[in-house]
């Protein structure tokens, strides 16, 4: 079965660190499963988009796609790089669009990228809260890389247990599964609550 | 088809002046604006309402019934009456005194609201929107169908007999659309009680809106009120014209590029293409117009946004001027290929002939003693 992932990365000079990462990240994923379909997602494409989107409210196409990716993948792998001690203003942007239950049990896998170790807790004191806040199920090894690490052998091998716990979750869970689901809103419109139930809730206690 | 307008009451500087109307110039503007609707040959005018700065459309009531005083014709609606928080009880009062001080030519449309803060202003909990929704249209449709009303709910005190006056003119209560842009709820609601959709369309690429009103039309078949191709949609749209094109992109362009609500984003080329927004030639507005029915179906009403952005007066009663002037092409247009399975939208005079000819409803008070009405 081909298993989806989606690379989302959020580098901003070309080439970047960021997306060096990512792509190591990218091929370590697809090393562990049997048949990957990738999908890159590069945000620096999309930013004028993105800020239009935050003004209207609704996508344009290149935009629309890298949301449909999104949210049809099995696996996410997100990288960002460290701005002010944070995920950037331009990561966030993406996902703070995505319709609400977009990410629910999805496994994602985070990354980050900066000049220095000093902002290794990023992962898990910025990007954690973030997904989990999205209800996405983060797998537990995150992968930080200082500009240093791209000339250590460690990076490597925390590339290939991330990679790897990924393929695991992706392959396996089914975002469906989750304990408690809530409803999308492309699933309402195929498939609509009976008003008679919305009289009844909106009644409720 | 009825074709008209409608406003939020925006108090927006003029960008080009830097000149921002008063209130009461607004107010008064909005008058001149829907008297002169009429003039040229609308059909609806319709307002919403907003409960702060900077519209000058909150209850609009008086509004309405301030210009059904001074026009003979026009359909006076609302874009939107907000059901969230605006109590059914002095919906079903307002309305109706509406319905019978303009012989009927009104009709409503319910919206959630988009600002915040006006639930808690009102006592509500914006959380509980679609509920809100639900309950109180409910109990409005109650007070209007029923003389003696006894109800509980979640959101208003109890009712224990009850009577909303005066009751709807010829016993037929005003006709309602529901107004949403992404919420399948609305849609269905509006299916379940076999009432009209609107959709506002002006902000939004044709996806939104298709798949809104798909789902109503589907859920209308559903709930038995008829086939799907004879729902009751309305849609929003957007124009500027000028005669020659060109002048009308940049006489338009600094109203579009500093609009409250989609200024300082996607350029006006970018935002024509992905929304209904037309400016250009009458033409060329009259042939997009007529291209929202290939993606909605036959529909029975349109309404245009013309005076927002800080357009001033002047410049809002010709772009009517020059609507009236296309008028008689875009209706043509509309009955051209139109399938004969698509109803004409409701009015005053449709929903009598239907409820089997008018009908005094008043109800008369019972003296307690004698138990004689009086």
């Amino acid at each position: 079965m081909t298993t989806r992932i989606v690379v989302v990365s959020a580098g901003l000079s070309n080439p970047s660190s960021t997306r060096l990462l990512a792509d190591r990240l990218a091929a370590a994923t697809t090393e562990a499963l049997e048949e990957v379909e990738l999908t890159q997602v590069e945000l620096r494409d999309l930013a004028h988009e993105l800020t239009d989107h935050l003004l209207t409210g609704f996508p344009k196409q290149a935009l629309a796609e890298a949301i449909a990716a999104v949210r049809d993948a099995d696996g996410l792998v997100v990288v960002t790089p460290v701005f002010s001690a944070s995920y950037s203003g331009l990561f966030k942007t993406f996902f703070d669009v995505l319709e609400s239950g977009t990410l629910e049990g999805k496994p994602v896998l985070i990354a980050a990228t900066a000049g220095t170790a000093r902002h290794s807790l990023v992962l898990d004191h910025a990007l954690r809260p973030l997904f989990a806040y999205l209800r996405a199920i983060v797998v537990p090894t995150g992968v930080f890389a200082a500009t240093d690490d791209f000339g250590d052998t460690g990076l490597q091998r925390r590339v290939e247990q991330a990679a790897g716990e990924l393929a695991a979750l992706a392959g396996k869970v089914q975002s469906s599964g989750s304990a408690r689901h809530h409803r999308t809103v492309d699933e309402e419109f195929a498939d609509p609550t009976p008003f008679e139930q919305l009289l009844k809730n909106a009644s409720a206690p | 088809m009825q074709i008209g307008i409608f406003s939020v009451g925006d108090v927006t500087p003029d960008p080009t002046t830097g000149r921002t109307p008063t209130e009461h110039e607004r107010i008064k503007a909005t008058v001149a604006i829907a008297k002169h609707a009429e003039e040229v040959g609308l059909d609806v005018f319709a307002t919403g309402e907003h409960h702060n700065p900077p519209f000058i459309a909150s209850n609009p009531t008086a509004t309405l019934a301030y210009i059904g005083a001074q026009t003979e014709r026009i359909i006076l609606s609302t874009a939107t009456t907000l059901i969230t928080t605006t109590d059914p009880v002095l919906i079903a009062e307002d309305y109706a005194k509406i319905q019978h001080l303009t012989d009927g030519r009104v009709d409503l449309m319910m919206g959630r609201g988009n600002t915040g803060p006006v639930y808690p202003w009102f006592g509500k909990d914006i959380r509980e929107g679609i509920n809100l929704a639900v309950e109180n249209y409910a109990l409005l449709r109650r007070l209007w169908s029923e003389d003696v009303v006894n109800w509980e709910g979640k959101f208003r005190t109890p009712l224990q007999g009850y009577t909303s006056t005066p009751r709807p003119l010829d016993g037929v209560a005003p006709f309602v659309w529901h107004g949403s842009i992404r919420s399948p709820e609305i849609a269905e609601q509006a299916a379940y009680y076999g009432d009209g959709f609107f959709h506002n369309h002006i902000f939004w690429p044709a996806g939104h809106t298709k798949q809104m009103v798909d789902l109503y039309r589907r859920r209308f078949e559903h709930y038995g009120h008829g086939t799907a191709e004879q729902a009751i949609v309305g849609l929003g749209g957007q124009f500027f014209m000028r005669k020659d094109s060109q002048a009308a992109v940049n006489e338009f362009r600094p109203y579009f590029d500093n609009a409250p609500v989609y200024g300082h984003g996607p350029s006006l080329e970018d935002f024509t293409e992905a929304t209904p927004l037309t400016v250009g030639s009458p033409q060329q507005v009259l042939e997009r117009t007529l291209s929202f029915r290939e993606y909605v179906g036959d529909y029975q009403r349109q309404l245009f946004l013309v005076d927002h952005a800080g357009l001033p007066l002047k410049t809002v009663l010709e772009q009517l001027d020059l609507l009236g002037e296309i008028l008689p092409d875009m209706r043509a247009g509309f009955a051209e290929g139109r399938s004969p399975n698509a109803p004409e939208a409701p009015t005053h005079a449709s929903l009598v002939a239907k409820a089997g000819g008018a009908k005094d409803t008043t109800v008369h008070a019972v003296d307690d003693v004698t138990g004689v009405s009086v």
